[in-house]
């Protein structure tokens, strides 16, 4: 009897590590703080995508807090300690700048399902360093060039001063082309109102701002209440309208104007798949371009990984991801000669629906099949 | 002209805030001895309650009054809880122990709440703006948060200054020893006090609620500008919190509206930018560290 059972236990312990036995991706993102809702997005997304792939895989998340020094340490462990080879995941550029050359020296593939910070994007580009989401300036340039086109030709610019801020804004003046003041704000803060006065005395034709989060939500609020909503006219990058900070903001958001590279409202099967697939997992979050971006990046690695058949062959891995070969929720996706996206961006408005709720609708493609400024400079 | 007294008017409002926040820690460690850096942990509590409230019901007043009676509730809890235990200790013992229970409020903040900010709007009457000069539409809820902090001030001197409660107070700044030999019930005295100063934050943390996004760790940022104004006020008095918390949260204000432009003056745009905004934050530091140097013990120090 005894014989018997312990003989049953091996078995079953034998049997178990089969079906454990995808490939070890590494999730480093911020799970904590006012964006911490942003790590949630993009560790659903990466999910989801990674299911519709067909891949055998296993997340290890882990919460880096905003904080590169924390990023690394979790980055040092999962590279060396747990022999993983491709990592992912995070979501602000002062954590991606700090991990991701740790990644690459280890011989391991990132790839950014969010943060595409400048000095990566050109003469330190890599190989091995995949950007699924954007450029960080052409986030904003999109943004840039929607104001142009609407006529304006002088802008207030805010953002945070940290390196994503200052892509951002400069991104902005590059494709506006107009005259630009820059307001730089604290990355940790919540009250805009000393900001607030500054913008009605310059009295700009259009204001920019760029603030992720939870200073999103208080910006927003904080411009309505203002009274500035109504005299001067806003153009936002899509960090700074997602559908969470909608959600919170509700109808002071309404007549603001965005630009986007995915929309809920687009009309091809592999978006139609995610947003359905999304409602199913979780009813009561709202899909933001932050899950979308995971999403495609989980369909991505997943493509990658069915190729290459798992991550043993480093270099057959990095084959498979630079042929990009699955089918982007935004429709049209392939890569530049730096590993960072060339799509298409979209105009949008915030528009009320029947309860009164802001909702993103896409209005027209305003730039077609662009890169990044940067990709010049990368020597691969 | 219409800029500067915009920003003068934040100034002032941002000083309110301050002040809320400030009497109540003084309070604490003047009169109870104990340095209670858990109090940004019972602001947020303030918000978060007065927040969820307003989102269940619809009213803003009746998260108010939500946002109070949990603050208070917290404070006296966390009183009979924990800093019962503390008076008697070194004040490096009390820094652990409250530091413990931010730790342990943020992370059941996100336990309840999750990680996603809750937004609460303005009440009706107070969601639009008044013209006070031409050309300026100030925020009429701004004006109803400096009101609100006035009033706090006036009725505070009047608690303070003549009732007999109030006395108590005063005396237990100025020499706590002598208060506890005189026979009177030093318990009772310590659990009010906690419980005026955790409502007091969370006072602060309700009128904040509608303009800052109610999140996780909202305490952590404004409880260093906290600490600075009570040392610059002076331990134990609450005069000085007002004065001390009026002062900083106008030189803050103006500091981070106008140094970045005035640099912007002598050198290139971005980095003119990153070195006013770097110098603003800071400016309530370098104030702090003047005053200590002139008077020691703060500016209306309670002891003498």
């Amino acid at each position: 009897m005894k014989k018997l059972l312990t003989t049953a236990s091996l078995l079953v312990a034998m049997a178990v590590p089969a079906f454990a036995d995808g490939t070890k991706i590494g999730v480093i993102t911020t799970l904590s703080g006012p964006a911490g809702y942003l790590g949630e997005q993009i560790r659903a997304g990466l999910q989801l995508g990674l299911e519709a792939s067909g891949a055998a895989f296993e997340l290890v998340v882990e919460d880096d807090g905003r904080d590169p020094n924390t990023g690394v340490q979790i980055a040092d462990r999962m590279l060396n300690e747990d022999g993983i080879k491709i990592m992912t995941g995070i979501v602000f550029s002062n954590v991606s700048g700090a991990v991701v050359p740790e990644t690459l020296d280890a011989g391991a593939i990132y790839v950014s399902p969010n943060a595409a910070p400048s000095p990566l994007a050109g003469e330190k580009c890599n190989p091995n360093y995949f950007v699924v989401s954007w450029q960080n300036d052409s986030l904003h340039e999109a943004s840039g060039a929607a104001a142009k086109k609407m006529g304006y030709t002088t802008a207030v610019a805010l953002a945070p001063n940290y390196q994503a801020g200052k892509d951002a804004i400069a991104g902005f003046s590059r494709e506006f082309g107009g005259e630009v003041t820059e307001i730089y704000t604290g990355v940790d803060q919540s009250d805009f109102a000393s900001e607030m006065a500054q913008i009605r005395d310059k009295n700009p034709q259009v204001v920019f701002q760029f603030h992720p989060g939870g200073q999103g939500i208080a910006f927003l609020k904080q411009y309505q209440q203002a009274g500035l909503l109504g005299t001067v006219p806003m153009v936002l990058s899509e960090p700074s309208y997602d559908a969470v900070i909608l959600k919170a903001v509700g109808p002071a958001a309404i007549g603001v104007t965005g630009t986007t590279h995915w929309n809920a409202d687009f009309d091809n099967e592999a978006s139609k798949a995610m947003v359905a697939a999304w409602a199913a997992a979780h009813p009561d979050t709202p899909l933001t371009t932050y899950g979308q971006q995971a999403y495609d990046t989980g369909l991505l690695i997943g493509s990658a990984l069915n190729k290459a058949g798992g991550d043993g062959d480093v270099a057959a891995l990095q084959a498979a991801m630079k042929a990009a070969d699955f089918a982007s929720t935004r429709g049209s996706f392939a890569f530049g000669p730096n590993q960072h996206p060339v799509q298409d961006w979209y105009l949008t408005a915030i528009e009320a629906d029947e309860a009164g709720n802001p909702k993103i609708v896409t209005k027209e493609k305003i730039r077609e099949a662009v890169g990044d400024v940067y990709a010049a400079n990368c020597k691969m | 002209m219409i800029l500067l007294f915009e920003q003068l008017l934040n100034g002032l409002q941002y000083g309110v805030t301050l002040f809320l926040l400030a009497a109540g820690l003084t309070l604490i460690f003047g009169i109870m001895g104990v340095i209670n850096l858990a109090h940004g942990a019972l602001y947020m509590v303030g918000a978060f309650a007065a927040a969820w409230v307003a989102i269940q019901t619809g009213s803003f007043w009746g998260g108010l009054v939500s946002g109070l009676l949990a603050s208070a509730l917290a404070g006296v809890l966390v009183e009979l809880g924990v800093m019962r235990r503390l008076y008697a200790r070194d004040h490096l013992d009390q820094v652990l122990a409250t530091f413990a229970l931010i730790l342990i409020f943020n992370q059941s903040a996100v336990m309840v709440f999750g990680r996603q900010p809750l937004f609460t709007s303005a009440p009706e009457i107070f969601s639009g703006a008044i013209e006070i000069l031409p050309g300026l539409p100030y925020p009429t809820y701004r004006l109803f948060v400096i009101a609100v902090g006035l009033v706090v001030a006036l009725g505070l001197y009047v608690l303070i200054n003549k009732t007999r409660v109030g006395m108590l107070v005063r005396a237990g700044a100025t020499n706590r020893q002598m208060v506890r030999a005189l026979g009177v019930n030093i318990q009772g005295l310590y659990t009010a006090v906690f419980g005026l100063g955790a409502l007091l934050a969370g006072l602060a943390g309700v009128m904040a609620s509608p303009i800052v996004s109610v999140q996780v760790g909202m305490g952590d940022e404004i409880i260093l500008a906290t600490f600075v104004v009570v040392v610059i006020g002076g331990v134990g008095s609450v005069k000085g919190a007002f004065v001390a918390g009026i002062v900083l949260g106008m030189f803050d204000t103006m500091l981070r509206a106008f140094l970045p432009a005035t640099l912007q003056q002598v050198m290139p745009g971005p980095e003119a930018q990153a070195l006013g905004v770097g110098i603003s934050s800071m400016g309530i530091y370098l104030m702090m560290a003047l005053v200590l140097l002139i008077r020691p013990r703060g500016l209306f120090a309670a002891r003498g």
